[in-house]
């Protein structure tokens, strides 16, 4: 009979291997799937794998979608590795777009071309002003940061839904609920000619660099972490867990903050009701297969990306909804919970109890 | 005089839904399993059910097959973190995001369908009262269903050995499993049981509460019903009380957007939202009280050890 | 050292020869247990008789705990047979053990601390008894055998010796044939340790035999009419524990006569810790307040805290280390200076240094390796901006690991891969390392085996006579008569004037642990 067997040390084999059985494990429940929906799979797993990658555009937009993701990922991953989960980064995502719409409706024609920068440091702000709610209510009150998080994500939406449908509706803009389109000298500055791909995935990058670092070798970082692994030996050393919550929920929402900003200011545009997207959602997961390691999330970003673009494609060709990403995007996070217990536990066939006579 | 007992009798269909998921949350976690993926179970449900009614015509059977999926999803949650000890957060939080993806995906082809007419269900003879008829007595079978449950819930956590057993479980599995009783069947067949329930509320909304299917219709009601086990301090009685007092808030932002009060709608519609953080802030502010309440080993992995 | 006070009746004249039966009541034949890490029993033997008192003698890691999980079911053997009564069975669950007759008292209680002692005792039998009728049978049980106990009050409000008299009125209620204690004597004052021998005498009287699970030498020579002795897995030796000395059984147990600890009188130095009327209550709602303790530690003398865990202690400990910091600014001093309200990062900065009694989880984090553990609370390898130097950090781990001898993988390895001796070594070397001024250590040696156990006291001595301050606060009372110059007592929150060693004697430490002491005792200042 199979037997799950505690390791005494978590492999460092499976901590890799993990997230790559679980990938493969979703692409074929997804071949289940799609068979059973009666679509060709091979043409289902083109479209999620092979058509984000055939071209120079394609690899662009997948940069596009992989680098808000990225950076609310990093936040997240802070957060996590502190204890502090930070479920709302979708708000903090949106209200950040909403700050940074604030500043970018101030420009105007005249405007100079660093115009981007107050842009993407109000979203920053804004960001990280939602997240003070929740770590406020944290500190102050030990509120659940994960049900408070996750209220405020509505209450944001509600937010942006008052200013598009109200004060900041474009007059011009046929009663539509958008805002004015932003003038060209908000726009975040593109890298390539014939991509949109813009300076956002150096910020992201950069912040890659810079959370390695801060996690691994700095003490600040390495204490954060503490809160997380052992609470009461964070106590005991006597690192305040009251700083940790702050820390974590601030840096996370300046990321999410920073994400909405470049999205708003960069691909959208202007302030729409369809700004939230699940970016904030689908980072955690991106969060949790990149193993909460900054280069991890790279690529688990750039897999996030690739569902996300699967799906609009699996729309547009085969016929599928788009909520198909999804769908996959939940497979992966239950495939990969299930691959980690290899980390810790191994399988073995139990041993057949000997009798010594009867 | 007639608005306010339509108004309450509005609170307590709203109630009810968030009691229903409330108190399924409320058996898990009096075992010790704390499962954030009750919006995705009752997402799935939702959907599950309207499907069931949309092909059958029967209400029943829509309830049935919204505890089914539920239970199931639960199940597969079950096993995760129960059998393989996966983080409970992190593999709620899965459910719930798969949940919400799996019920868009599925129900996209339901949108545009439509239930057979509701039957609007009256006490005979009560029903009839002036007011007091009008509040109380014109409500769907289910809203009496859970109050009746509530106090079997009371009566089975205090009074039955099985009850008993299950809050041993949840205060400490290492003494319970000590003492030689199946922690680990204990716990599944709790989450299991909590799933259905979640899967219950879930078909309440989508068949009998607001009749249409729409992506993402749950809207948060599933995390309001997760603070409602907190703040209720895990008594039954306590989360029927505070689902009727949501159900309220819920009520009321309709009500002051029907009677044109100048405030925007979207304000109006925070309001739920914005009542649960407060209440939690509340609720929250002395954590030894929450101590004392709580199931002791509520979120944290059992290893049964031999 | 006054060791061999328990007093009450001798065990002899209850001893085997009055039974007449021959057949063994529990017999245990090659029982193995294999762990991933250790084979905890290694082809385990042995034969309970009935009317014995068989006590089970090893230290902590001889396999005693384990053989006694297969014995109650709680723990599945891999090999070895085992005979109740002559017959084989095959205990598969605790509910299987309890119907053959076979209770058992764990070390670590078994309780639901919001559930009443009825509701508790209800869980733990198998018959279909209502609530009332179980009520019932504890309160005619414990007038049967002295054991004050009532029905209603929940468990959290119970003292832990009370505690334990919940689980043997459990145990009791089960009408068992061979009740098994695991090592039930931490947790008592000596005045209740005799009464548990009265209990256990009365019960055999009836015909009920016992293993007794225990390391204490003079507990086993009291109270016991036969013993067989584990170490590292196997058994022994088997004896007659009254025809034996503490020597003999302790060559048994770990082969040896552990060294005696060279204690050399010293004069303490200046004054180090000052605590005055320091007087907190409980941020856990089911903590002790504490009232107004006192006490002062010099440089160059080991101060002891004796006292049965739960009466204060550790709230104590959270004040003294800085985790609590609601004590009044000025109740605690170190070295003259009021740090009541400072977190444990500045009074490590004035040489406050403390080693809890958790090992993994609080003195070390399980999954960090022990370079990385060092962090905690040692900061040489971090530069002034915060920088953590890799390579220094895991040098200055090495150095502690050779220094005390730690058995691990290296710098790299896991905290948690290390055995708990190992472990307490590292940790008090990270401490000792650092030149406290002051150390505070909680439970030095709980659950370590021999040989680590003498290399920490030895340490802790070592520290003392260098000039440092050490504050120990301890459940053994054999060690703190081992170590310390003089001695508090810690009961209900309150702690006992100072009594140096020369004048304590068991009788009276066990009084005092009842809150005995009298106010005109003066302090040792």
């Amino acid at each position: 009979m199979w037997k799950l067997e505690a390791r005494p040390e978590p492999s460092a084999f499976w901590r890799i291997a993990s997230p790559l059985l679980a990938l493969v494990l979703t692409v074929i429940l997804g071949v289940l799937l799609f068979l059973a929906l009666g679509k060709d799979p091979v043409k289902g797993l083109q479209v999620f794998f092979w058509e984000p990658i055939r071209s120079a555009y394609a690899l662009g937009e997948l940069v596009v979608k992989a680098t808000p993701l990225l950076l609310i990922a990093l936040g997240l991953a802070l957060c996590f590795r502190s204890n502090v989960w930070n479920i709302g980064a979708e708000g903090q995502y949106v209200m950040g777009a909403v700050f940074a719409a604030g500043v970018a409706l101030l420009a105007d024609k005249t405007s100079g071309a660093w115009f981007f920068i107050p842009v993407l440091l109000a979203g920053v702000v804004g960001g990280m002003c939602w997240a003070a709610i929740t770590a406020w209510l944290r500190d102050r009150f030990h509120a659940n940061e994960i049900l408070v998080s996750l209220m405020l994500v509505y209450v944001a939406i509600m937010v942006l839904g008052f200013l598009v449908y109200g004060p900041w509706k474009d007059p011009l803009g046929y009663n539509f609920p958008q805002s004015k389109t932003f003038e060209a000298a908000t726009q975040v500055p593109r890298l390539f000619k014939g991509s949109r791909v813009n300076i956002g995935v150096l910020l992201a990058l950069a912040g890659v660099a810079a959370m390695w670092v801060f996690l691994f070798r700095t003490r600040t970082g390495w204490a954060q972490q503490i809160s997380g692994l052992a609470p009461a030996a964070a106590r005991y050393a006597g690192f305040s867990s009251r700083r940790a919550i702050w820390l974590a929920l601030l840096v996370s929402g300046a990321c999410a903050g920073l994400a909405g900003a470049l999205e708003v200011a960069g691909p959208i545009g202007q302030l729409t009701p369809y700004v939230p997207v699940g970016y904030g959602f689908a980072a955690i997961i991106v969060a949790f297969v990149g193993r909460l390691h900054p280069v991890g999330m790279v690529f688990s970003a750039i897999l996030m990306s690739m569902f996300y673009i699967g799906g609009e494609l699996a729309q547009s060709r085969l016929g599928l909804p788009k909520s198909l990403t999804g769908v996959f995007q939940g497979l992966l996070l239950f495939c990969l919970l299930a691959c980690d217990v290899l980390m810790n536990y191994r399988l073995r066939l139990a041993p057949v109890r000997a009798k010594a006579g009867a | 005089m007639e608005t306010y007992a339509l108004l309450f009798a509005a609170t307590l269909s709203a109630g009810t839904v968030l009691a229903i998921a409330a108190l399924g949350l409320l058996i898990n976690e009096k075992a010790g399993i704390v499962n954030l993926g009750a919006e995705g179970m009752m997402l799935c449900a939702a959907i599950a059910a309207y499907a069931a009614v949309v092909h059958t015509g029967s209400d029943l059977l829509g309830f049935l097959a919204g505890m089914g999926a539920g239970g199931f999803l639960a199940l597969i949650f079950g096993v995760l973190v129960i059998g393989l000890n996966t983080n409970q957060y992190a593999t709620g939080l899965a459910l719930s995001l798969f949940g919400a993806g799996f019920s868009a995906f599925v129900g996209t082809g339901y949108v545009q369908a439509s239930l057979p007419e509701r039957i609007s269900y009256e006490v005979p003879y009560l029903a009839d009262l002036p007011v007091v008829g009008l509040a109380l007595f014109r409500q769907h079978p289910m809203v009496y269903l859970v109050i009746g449950f509530t106090l079997a819930l009371i009566w089975f956590l205090e009074r039955h050995r099985a009850g008993l057993v299950l809050r041993a479980v949840g205060e400490s599995p290492q003494s319970a499993h000590a003492l030689g009783y199946p922690v680990r069947r204990i716990r599944l067949a709790a989450v299991v049981c909590g799933g259905a329930l979640c899967g219950l509320a879930g078909a309440y909304i989508s068949v009998i509460y607001t009749p249409l299917w729409v992506e993402g219709m749950i809207a948060g009601k599933g995390w309001i019903a997760l603070a409602l086990t907190t703040f209720a301090t895990w008594r039954p009685a306590r989360i029927l009380l505070g689902a009727y007092l949501f159900g309220g808030v819920t009520m009321l932002q309709f009500h002051l957007q029907a009677t044109g009060v100048e405030v925007p709608s979207q304000f109006l519609s925070m309001l739920p939202y914005v009542a649960t953080i407060v209440v939690l802030a509340l609720i929250s502010r002395n954590p030894q009280w929450i101590r004392v309440n709580m199931p002791a080993s509520l979120g944290k992995p059992f290893y049964p050890g031999a | 050292m006054n060791q061999n006070s328990y007093s009450g009746l001798p065990s002899d004249e209850f001893s085997s020869s009055a039974r007449p039966s021959n057949t063994a009541l529990l017999e245990l034949r090659n029982i193995s247990k294999r762990y991933p890490a250790v084979l905890a029993n290694d082809r385990v033997s042995l034969q309970v008789m009935p009317g014995q008192i068989h006590a089970i003698l090893g230290e902590n890691g001889a396999g005693k705990s384990t053989l006694m999980k297969i014995i109650y079911g709680a723990v599945q053997l891999d090999q070895g047979d085992i005979r109740f009564d002559g017959k084989p069975v095959h205990i598969r669950n605790p509910q299987q053990a309890r119907a053959l007759g076979i209770s058992m008292v764990f070390q670590h209680f078994s309780l639901f601390d919001t559930l009443s002692v009825a509701q508790n005792v209800w869980l733990g039998l198998d018959k279909s008894l209502s609530l009332a009728e179980v009520s019932r049978h504890i309160r005619d049980k414990a007038a049967a055998y002295g054991l004050d106990l009532e029905p209603d009050r929940p468990v959290h409000t119970l003292s832990v010796g009370e505690m334990q008299r919940v689980e043997i009125i459990r145990a009791l209620l089960c009408e068992p044939r061979l009740l098994i204690l695991d090592e039930p004597t931490s947790v008592l004052t000596p005045q209740a340790v005799d009464k548990l021998f009265a209990v256990l005498r009365q019960l055999v009287a009836e015909g009920c035999s016992i293993l007794y699970i225990s390391h204490k030498l003079h507990e086993i020579r009291a109270l016991c009419t036969h013993c067989t002795v584990l170490r590292g897995g196997k058994v022994t030796g088997e004896c007659d524990p009254r025809e034996q000395s503490n020597a003999s059984l302790s060559q048994m147990m770990i082969g040896s006569e552990p060294a005696a600890l060279v204690h050399s009188e010293r004069t303490p130095g200046q004054l180090v810790l000052d605590v005055s009327q320091l007087s907190l209550t409980s941020p856990d709602p089911f903590g002790t307040r504490l009232s107004a303790v006192d006490v002062q530690v010099h440089a160059g003398e080991i101060v002891g805290i004796a006292g049965v865990s739960g009466n204060g202690q550790r709230e104590l400990l959270y004040a003294l280390s800085g985790e609590d910091t609601r004590a009044a600014s000025d109740s605690i001093r170190l070295g003259g200076l009021a740090v009541g309200k400072q977190g444990p990062l500045q009074r490590r900065a004035l040489g406050l240094h403390f080693v809890p009694d958790e090992r993994l989880g609080r003195g070390a984090v399980p999954s960090l390796s022990l370079a990385h553990n060092l962090l905690l609370t040692r900061s040489e390898a971090v530069s002034g901006s915060g920088w953590i130097n890799m390579s220094a950090l895991s040098v200055q781990a090495q150095a502690i690991i050779a220094k005390y001898q730690v058995k691990a993988g290296g710098p790299q390895a896991p905290a948690q891969s290390l055995s708990g001796g190992n472990l307490q070594k590292f940790i008090v070397g990270r401490e000792v390392d650092a030149k406290p001024k002051l150390l505070i250590v909680s439970q030095p040696t709980w659950g370590l085996d021999v040989g680590a156990a003498a290399q920490i006291r030895a340490a802790l001595v070592a520290l003392r006579d260098a000039g440092c301050a050490v504050l120990v606060v301890s459940e053994e009372l054999d060690e703190l008569f081992e170590l310390c110059d003089r001695m508090h007592v810690m009961a209900q929150g309150c702690l006992s004037p100072s009594l140096a060693r020369s004048q304590a004697t068991v009788e009276k430490i066990g009084s005092w642990m009842s809150g005995l002491w009298s106010d005109t005792e003066t302090r040792v200042s």
